[in-house]
């Protein structure tokens, strides 16, 4: 790289993986130009990289710009030490698999994606294998979250590195409930429902999105069914189990709280629309992530103030969260595999993470475990509930094991659309036979 | 395709004989037969027309018969897949969602073609007739068509907005609501919002198409019809639609096609939902194809709607073709 080299700032905790990184990267660049593995560790540089080089990253867009920011300003610091160029890419969060998809099949496009929920299994065939880096990163960091490791790890192999976890908890403006006779968050959902009527014979109703969007109706929904004993499938990943009382007393009490609790619009809502409804006071309860309350501090601090976030409710079998991993995928096609992964480590350095994790105001919960103690947790008590949701984190497709059959469940919003069918009329029984008909046709190809 | 009463399709359209295939290989003997010069003509022809060729092949012939292909494997994102034979199509006609998007995409198509053709032909008949700010109105008119659909479906989507919908805010002050409607929620009220945002955007492509086929008319037959006593009903009915006709199937064939191939509108509004209360045959097969990585599967719900719209399309053809060869009603060449 001549004049342009870069050596990643030393640290004592990264020298291991440093070696870990050059020994795949050199694996993956089948030689260089010092003479290979040796050549590299013996002059303590990293790879160099053709002048020109390009490096693409596609994300979705987050809720919090300081985040996003930051991320920019460390990807262009990054291109500078390495004398690459680094393009991030930020899209519709809908968008983000669609796009991955497309790439696949054509065989070019970002050299990294940030794939959201389990996707590194449904589009497996497309990613490279990330297991050295993965691996090398969990072991310093105090090891995965296990619903970081089941979305991101496929088969025998890491087909992505997870990169944080997006937490969805109950948003809730506290003086509505005060008025409302509560000090407190309700624990369960029978007591939310109760909550919820008075709430809504105020004029302030609790609201929940039930379209085709990817977070918000999903995080309702899942954990919802987990909670009274239902789950998509057994053990064996194949034999459907969605056929049961728990799940049915889910769809009935949703339905329930649907007429005497929820705003109505809900059924045509997208994730976006509840944070703009609550920000509006026209709702008073909602399942969403922290950017609610961030923006809420940024523009409306009056209705900042009032607002607190509590657990998911409890149901007779536990509470529980479906919550959307993101992972840094490193696309099989591209032809910067080395450099990719050199990115994917350097962002995710303690040195990079860190400052960028307390940007994003806790919004993210790390993959990884040495973060939950984290000092930024305690700057605000009203975001505790996140950090701790991921203890309660199930996979999509639980009990079986994670698997592309999941995903595509959650692709064709089965979960939601049987609570939907249930809201718009058809019986709770019939949209619960739907969804299991649904999910043995997918579970049994 | 047999219609009681008309003539056969074979007689419209007959299949191709052995003097068809004489006619078809005719132009080669010609061309081996033909002088110099004549050869250099064709082959200028030919220059001309390979760069047409090429697109067509490069960007329809080739895609369609991929899309066949991958309609008969099991093919995933990353993974060329095994052929399967006909699998995917079982799989589909046993699948309640597609069955729904068939279903959705018919109402769709033809509720949205006979509301734009209703106001297309409104719209034409009082431009045609408007004798100041003629420009203004047409420019105006087109706005909806020039927009890009992606941007006029995201106003849309905010119009629609269950909770801050300017549509619900004007009905409320003007004292038709009560309560607000949800635009989008409802399986039903979702089908005709889309439906009207369709209609909305396309009905200026039916206004401009039928108002230059309105302009085309000889005043001449209209007050002719005048003198004769016709009222303006039995003038439109009796010589403007009649001569209009050829026109207004060439743009309804047009439309058809458009329309049963929606996707934009759909996906942007409602992503399908709720409950897959809105899902077209477009926006299934993207769904299957692409955000579920299913290529095999996605691209037979594509194909699947190929006989379907090809029989509807064929109509329409020997409909045009019956009038122009004099056939029938519509006997516009007369």
């Amino acid at each position: 790289m001549g004049d342009k080299r870069h050596t990643t700032p030393a640290s004592d905790t990264l020298a291991l993986s440093r070696r870990s990184l050059l020994k795949g990267a050199a694996a993956a660049a089948g030689t260089t130009a010092l003479g290979g593995l040796p050549g590299i560790l013996q002059a303590g540089q990293a790879p160099a990289y053709p002048k020109g080089t390009k490096l693409h990253l596609l994300t979705r867009i987050n809720f919090i710009p300081a985040g996003d920011k930051l991320f920019l300003e460390q990807a262009e610091e990054f291109g500078k030490q390495m004398g690459v160029e680094v393009q991030v890419e930020r899209i519709g969060e809908n968008d983000v698999t669609t796009r991955s998809s497309a790439a696949i099949v054509a065989g070019s496009g970002p050299d990294i994606i940030m794939l959201q929920n389990n996707f590194p299994h449904l589009l497996a065939n497309g990613l490279a294998d990330v297991s050295d880096l993965a691996e090398a990163l969990g072991k310093e960091q105090g090891g995965y979250w296990d619903l970081s490791r089941a979305n991101a790890y496929v088969g025998r192999q890491w087909l992505a590195v997870p990169y944080g976890v997006l937490s969805n908890t109950m948003n809730y403006r506290e003086d509505w409930l005060k008025e409302a006779g509560y000090s407190k968050f309700p624990d369960t959902y029978e007591e939310l429902r109760e909550v919820g009527k008075k709430l809504k014979a105020m004029g302030h109703p609790m609201g929940q999105c039930f379209g085709h969007s990817v977070n918000d109706p999903n995080s309702w929904c899942y954990p919802f069914v987990w909670a009274y004993g239902g789950y998509e499938v057994e053990k064996d990943g194949k034999t459907v189990a969605l056929d049961k009382k728990g799940t049915l007393d889910a769809i009935k009490l949703n339905t329930a709280m649907w007429k005497d609790s929820f705003d109505e619009g809900g059924l045509s809502w997208d994730d976006a629309s509840n944070n703009r409804a609550f920000l509006a006071g026209s709702i008073s309860v909602t399942n969403n992530g922290a950017s609610i309350y961030f923006v809420g501090k940024d523009k409306f601090p009056d209705i900042a103030k009032v607002t607190n976030h509590a657990p998911n409710p409890r149901g007779p079998a536990g509470r529980y969260y479906h919550m959307a991993t993101h992972s840094s995928a490193l696309m099989k096609y591209s032809k910067n595999q080395p450099l990719a992964k050199e990115f994917i480590r350097w962002y995710m350095d303690k040195k990079q993470y860190e400052p960028w994790f307390i940007a994003m105001s806790s919004y993210m919960i790390p993959p990884t475990k040495v973060w939950f103690e984290h000092p930024a947790w305690k700057t605000d008590p009203k975001l505790t509930p996140f950090r701790d949701s991921i203890k309660d984190a199930r996979h999509l497709g639980y009990a079986g094991p994670p698997s592309a059959k999941a995903s595509e469940a959650l692709a064709k919003y089965i979960m939601v659309d049987m609570f939907a069918k249930a809201i718009q009329g058809t019986s709770p029984e019939e949209s619960l036979a739907w969804a299991t008909g649904e999910l043995k046709k997918i579970y049994a190809a | 395709m047999p219609v009681a009463g008309h003539p056969s399709l074979s007689e419209a359209a007959p299949l191709p004989s052995r003097g068809m295939i004489g006619a078809m290989t005719r132009p080669i003997r010609r061309l081996r037969q033909a002088s110099r010069t004549e050869r250099r003509e064709w082959l200028f022809a030919f220059i001309l027309l390979l760069p047409s060729l090429t697109m067509l092949g490069a960007f329809v012939a080739y895609p369609f018969l991929r899309g066949i292909w991958l309609s008969l494997t099991d093919a995933v994102v990353g993974r060329e897949g095994a052929f399967v034979g006909i699998d995917n199509f079982i799989k589909l006609w046993n699948d309640s969602i597609f069955r729904r998007a068939a279903q959705n995409t018919f109402v769709y198509t033809a509720a949205a073609t006979v509301l734009k053709l209703t106001l297309g032909m409104l719209v034409a008949l009082m431009l045609n007739n408007l004798m100041g700010f003629k420009r203004f109105l047409r420019a105006s008119m087109l706005l909806p068509w020039i927009v890009p659909t992606v941007l006029s479906t995201l106003a849309w989507k905010w119009m629609f907005d269950p909770t801050f919908s300017i549509v619900n805010w004007l009905l409320f002050r003007l004292g038709f609501i009560h309560l607000r409607i949800d635009w989008l929620g409802g399986p039903v009220v979702a089908m005709w919002s889309v439906i009207l945002v369709n209609v909305w955007r396309g009905t200026p492509f039916f206004a401009i198409t039928l108002l230059a086929g309105l302009q085309t008319i000889s005043p001449d037959v209209h007050e002719a019809a005048a003198i004769d006593g016709a009222s303006p009903w039995q003038r439109f009915w009796r010589v403007t639609w009649p001569l209009l006709l050829p026109v207004t199937m060439v743009v309804v064939l047009f439309a058809v096609i458009q329309t049963f191939a929606d996707f934009q509108l759909v996906y942007i509004l409602t992503g399908g939902g709720p409950a897959n209360s809105t899902h077209l045959f477009a926006t299934y097969a993207y769904q299957l194809g692409v955000a579920t990585a299913k290529l095999g599967e996605g691209a037979a719900a594509s194909i699947a709607m190929f006989p379907m719209l090809f029989l509807v399309v064929l109509f329409q053809l020997w409909y045009i073709r019956r009038g122009d060869s004099g056939k029938g009603g519509t006997q516009w060449r007369k």
